[in-house]
């Protein structure tokens, strides 16, 4: 093997060039600046050599292809010599005897690779081609809701295959058949619509021609020469991948999104950050300020899903309709159009005379995860200054709150330790509680590609995750017996001496107390409670613990517990333990879910904390941030979101604040939420459309959706990045942080900043962790914070020692009986995203999984009468939803799924508000439910 | 209409062949002659039995498949015809051969005679070159075929069916 750091020098087309020994004879010319024509290859794939339009000649017996073919020293190289212009224009008419010109491709984005070749040979539209026999048309297949598929145009490159089965490992293409009649064909022969394809559409990102295609979402496709490209980010998960948006500017619409290559994504996207972009142009955003008309008081929801409808109005049983977003017809009647001074105007007075009247404390805000780090600092200081009051947080209480609170408890910094690129350079994994293949699609991609390259992953889950089909290991275990089961990994690599003795000696304490409550706990104790053998037990423990690089990953199946803070210290313990920590492949991951949690959260959206995780009881910070701010400070931390929904159901919260937040779809026991946003005196919500939370609203304030507006954002990683306007906001709607300095200085606050790099500039001021970044520096693929680290704590923690915290088993508040035998576990899907505001006004989204479902194990089903497809009721003891049935072996006898995304059927009717005592997390994965057919 | 699972025979004969591999890709076809001997042909579900066994991609194993002409995706009849349609014996009345089989049973290559005793097929070379036209049927090969003797030669056949190699 040549050392890749050996330089080659060699001819190519008489030019004398140096390239890196190992490098293909295409890649060295292009870095020559000699573009070396090929189809079948893309500098992001393993290099096949299938299409032969790279032949060169290098002097040799036959041509070679210098995609795959190494550089040589001394090799002297002909890219366009006769013989090699000859063979290609053979090769090109061939090619185009077959392919319907101009394809699909070449008629909407206009590069097709294979057309473009042939117009550069001077082969397109010449007879001769033509007069070639051709064989016979092959069928198109619409199937997908997002990929159109001409087998006529396919040249057979592999590019697609290579696509699905190694960039994002899905494994649903295949070259099927031999000789003339082969054709890329999707599992056994499908219709890709039918198949297990995930729509992620890499195989339409890479195809060369017109055989793969993107459909065209909201605007029809164009030439990229005729658009407007805008880098961005995703507005979805945590992963935060890099895009660029194809925006056609005369129209105000984004044509189409790629995936871009100068991203951590590696160009890589998922369904939702490829086609999930319509929604921004969607007929039902709002443009207008709103208020309430006087007819509409006393309060309460408006639609009849969220007034809570009476089963039969809502039409329970069959015939039922099929459900989607609000019918504006049922709730706009209820407001009338403002302008924005008068709504302002009504805002600041409203809000004013109840802090006058009730004292700050009787005002709170949800800021939102989905806004930029710029908006959620500007929100919690307009809260923290111009209400006077720390009732300010958001939904990362609803997703790692536990997490947070454990991992600054343990280790004295609540982000993630390493990137989650690093599993690479992990040979072990382990994942709990994480869906990633649906939740953190991207990011997945990597996970199963360092399977391949040989990392073990062992996965633990209540419910079996796609993942698991690339684990080493897959233990299933009942709901809520995390601690048990991490407890008896715990016991067995304490009793077996498989610790890292040096580094809990010198990095951690605690190890007498851990050792203790983790004595009773055996693999067997262990396996009674969670169901999982005691031998996978050990198996797994010693597997971790024998690694040389592990890392832990874990997601909302952890957090989400009235015991989710124990979860995270007991994974935090294991990890620290082994000392799988500070180091390449070792850290711990708690995959982030919104886009901007990670930045919400550091900009300070934690009623406990200022921003950068500043505690508002320590009178040093308090100081400073009353000396940057000019107001005095609450020295009491304020509410979180739960209790401020329970403080309002008391009045004790009587005005309320919500930028961009649903909490009447996302938080647990609707049935108290509307109880308490009905009882609010004034409340405000600014937001893109009219969430089921602003039927609620005394005023609607229209927002920016995330394609209109300039901002960084956080992902998982701490990875910070700028974000560009792609599109102008529709009608009067305005930028969030526009409106929240209106606000303030309408309420003796003033803010006045020139736009997002002055307000990042201030966040930055006041929080240490981000002060290296500069603003513009965080084009591309961004910066990581604290000082672009992707591992932290190779020497101490942030705590000084690490701290070893013991944990014990408690079970879930609320247990199956025999009226609620049924444990229900929630969570999300792949093509839908939190209450569906943004995904079910996507077309393709809303068309891939237009429906509230409930699963449940097959066997459940016999025994409960209920088949696929039929509809079931579903009762907790807090409410009742209908919904179909979906079985599937993928969930355990005794539990059941249901995606909190669908307001017709709102799985949070039926959640239990009980939270963690630390975290202040619901326990979304855990309640008891009836499911009987409806 | 749900395949058996596989055989505890079956199953034991299919782990020894994983045994003998160094990853299951490597496995694969002879996981798929395995699989036909106990089903017969490798319809969709065995084929996704198969997939599920060695934990590899469905459309992987489809794409083997569909590749080797001799796997059987249908059930087929008890006599397998593969008659050779390539060069030499195309040049040597390959297509003649074939016609003949086709008129004498009524049906088309890919297709199975309605009393289940003949399926076939037209092959590419079967490496018999030098006595061409040929036939393979089961393990037997049938050379320097004559179109005229063809009846004579398919009656035998039904008398005594040759079935295919495991």
């Amino acid at each position: 093997m040549p050392d890749p750091g050996d330089l080659v020098t060699l001819e190519v087309d008489g030019h004398a060039i140096t390239a890196r020994a190992g490098q293909t004879i295409w890649e060295a010319a292009r870095d020559a600046g000699i573009q070396v024509p090929v189809l079948c290859h893309d500098e992001r794939l393993r290099p096949v050599g299938v299409c032969r339009l790279c032949v060169v000649d290098i002097g040799g017996r036959t041509l070679a292809a210098a995609c795959v073919r190494p550089v040589e020293a001394g090799m002297k190289v002909a890219t366009a010599s006769p013989l090699v212009v000859k063979q290609r224009a053979v090769l090109l008419r061939l090619l185009l005897a077959d392919h319907p010109t101009p394809c699909t491709r070449e008629r909407t984005t206009g590069d097709c690779a294979l057309e473009a070749e042939a117009r550069a040979a001077g082969l397109l539209g010449v007879a001769d081609s033509d007069s070639l026999p051709r064989g016979p048309v092959r069928a198109l297949d619409a199937s997908s809701p997002v990929i159109a598929v001409d087998l006529s145009s396919c040249i057979l490159c592999d590019r697609c295959v290579r696509g699905c089965n190694e960039l994002q490992s899905n494994d649903v293409l295949t070259r099927s058949g031999k000789g003339y009649g082969t054709t890329i064909t999707f599992d056994l022969g499908l219709p890709m619509g039918s198949s297990s394809c995930v729509s992620c559409g890499e195989c339409a990102a890479v195809c060369p021609t017109g055989a793969l295609t993107h459909k065209p979402l909201g605007a029809p496709l164009r030439p990229r020469a005729e658009l407007t490209a805008v880098d961005t980010t995703c507005p979805y998960c945590g992963v935060g991948c890099a895009l660029t948006v194809q925006v056609d500017r005369a129209e105000n619409r984004i044509v189409y999104i790629d995936g871009r290559k100068n991203g951590h994504n590696e160009a890589r996207l998922c369904v939702k950050g490829r086609y999930g972009f319509d929604y921004t142009t969607h007929p039902q955003r709002l443009t207008r300020p709103l208020i309430r008309r006087d007819t509409h008081y006393p309060k309460g929801g408006l639609s009849a899903d969220v007034r809570g409808a009476g089963a039969g109005e809502r039409g329970r049983g069959r015939g039922r309709r099929a459900g989607g977003h609000v019918d504006y017809a049922e709730v706009m009647p209820a407001f009338r159009e403002a302008t924005w001074d008068e709504a302002l105007d009504l805002v600041a007075t409203r809000l004013g005379a109840i802090r006058t009247t009730h004292g700050p404390n009787a005002l709170a805000g949800f800021g939102s995860a989905k806004c930029s780090n710029e908006e959620a600092y500007l929100f919690q200081k307009l809260v923290r200054t111009a209400f006077g009051t720390n009732n300010v947080d958001h939904c990362t209480r609803l997703c790692h709150a536990s997490s947070v609170a454990a991992l600054m408890e343990t280790i004295g910094s609540g982000a993630v330790t390493n990137v989650f690129h690093d599993i690479k350079r992990a040979d072990f994994a382990l994942l709990v509680g994480t869906n990633t293949t649906v939740n953190h699609p991207v990011a997945a991609t990597f996970f199963k590609e360092a399977v391949r390259a040989g990392t073990r992953l062992a996965v633990i889950d209540v419910r079996r995750p796609g993942i698991a089909d690339h684990a080493w290991k897959f233990l299933r275990q009942r709901p809520g017996a995390d601690v048990a089961l991490l407890g008896g990994m715990i016991h067995v690599i304490l009793e077996e001496r498989l610790y890292n003795e040096p580094f809990v000696r010198e990095r951690t304490v605690g190890l007498d107390a851990l050792a203790a409550a983790a004595a009773p706990m055996t693999p067997e104790l262990a396996e009674k409670i969670s169901g999982v053998p005691a031998d996978e037990i050990r198996a797994v423990a010693r597997a971790f613990a024998s690694a040389r690089a592990a890392m832990i990953f874990w997601g909302m199946g952890v957090s989400q517990h009235s015991h989710g803070t124990d979860n995270a210290r007991a994974l935090i313990a294991l990890c620290l333990l082994c000392g799988h920590i500070g180091r390449p492949g070792t850290g711990l991951h708690p995959l982030r879910g919104q886009n901007n949690v990670q930045g919400a959260s550091d900009a300070g959206l934690i009623p406990m904390l200022f921003p950068d995780y500043q505690s508002v009881t320590d009178p040093v910070v308090r100081a400073r941030f009353e000396a940057a701010w000019g107001f005095a400070l609450d020295p009491v931390p304020g509410l979180t979101v739960v209790e401020i929904m329970q403080a309002a159901l008391e009045h004790r919260v009587r005005g309320m604040y919500m930028m961009g937040e649903n909490p009447f779809l996302s938080d647990p026991n609707i049935n108290k939420v509307r109880k308490a946003l009905s009882a609010l005196d004034f409340l405000v919500v600014q937001d893109i459309f009219l969430t089921e939370t602003a039927e609620f609203a005394d005023v609607i304030l229209p927002a920016t959706s995330f394609f209109e507006k300039t901002g960084t954002f956080t992902n998982t990683d701490r990875r910070v990045q700028l974000g560009h306007a792609a599109l102008a906001p529709p009608g009067e709607a305005r930028l969030d942080w526009e409106i929240i300095c209106d606000v303030a200085t309408r309420m003796g606050a003033p803010m006045h900043y020139d736009g997002p790099e002055a307000i990042f500039n201030e966040l930055r001021s006041l929080a240490p962790s981000l002060a290296g970044l500069d603003y513009t520096s965080l084009e591309g693929a961004g910066r990581l914070w604290p000082g672009d680290q992707e591992i932290l704590f190779g020497d101490d923690f942030p705590s000084g020692k690490g701290r070893l915290v013991p944990t014990s088993f408690a079970p879930a508040r609320e247990l199956p009986d025999a009226e609620f035998p049924i444990v229900l576990v929630t969570g999300r899907l792949l093509e839908h995203w939190h209450t569906g505001s943004m995904t079910r006004r996507s077309r393709a989204l809303d068309a891939l999984e237009p429906e509230a479902f409930v699963e449940l194990h097959p066997n459940d089903g016999t025994h409960l009468g209920i088949a696929e497809g039929d509809f079931v009721l579903a009762r907790s003891r807090r409410g009742e939803i209908v919904l179909r049935a979906r079985l599937s072996t993928a969930t355990s006898e005794g539990s059941c799924f249901i995606p909190f995304h669908f307001r017709e059927a709102a799985a949070n009717l039926l959640t239990i508000d009980a939270l963690d005592p630390v975290g202040k997390i619901p326990e979304f994965k855990f309640c008891a439910v009836a499911l009987s057919r409806a | 209409m749900q395949t058996a699972p596989l055989s505890d025979a079956a199953k034991q004969k299919l782990n020894a062949v994983l045994s003998r591999y160094p990853n299951a890709m490597a496995a694969c076809l002879p996981a798929l002659h395995l699989a036909r001997a106990e089903y017969g042909h490798l319809g969709d579900d065995v084929v996704k039995l198969v997939a599920d066994h060695l934990a590899l991609p469905v459309a992987h194993v489809h794409g083997v498949v569909t590749f080797y002409t001799m796997f059987r995706r249908e059930p087929s009849g008890q006599n397998v015809l593969r008659v050779c349609t390539n060069i030499s014996c195309m040049l040597r009345g390959g297509y003649e051969i074939l016609g003949a089989v086709e008129r004498e049973l009524g049906i088309k290559p890919g297709q199975t005679t309605p009393d289940g005793c003949f399926t076939l097929i037209e092959e590419e070379c079967l490496a018999a070159c030098a006595n061409a036209p040929m036939m393979i049927c089961g393990a037997r090969y049938f050379l320097d075929l004559v179109p005229e003797k063809m009846p004579e030669l398919l009656a035998e056949l039904r008398q005594t069916p040759q079935t295919e190699l495991v």
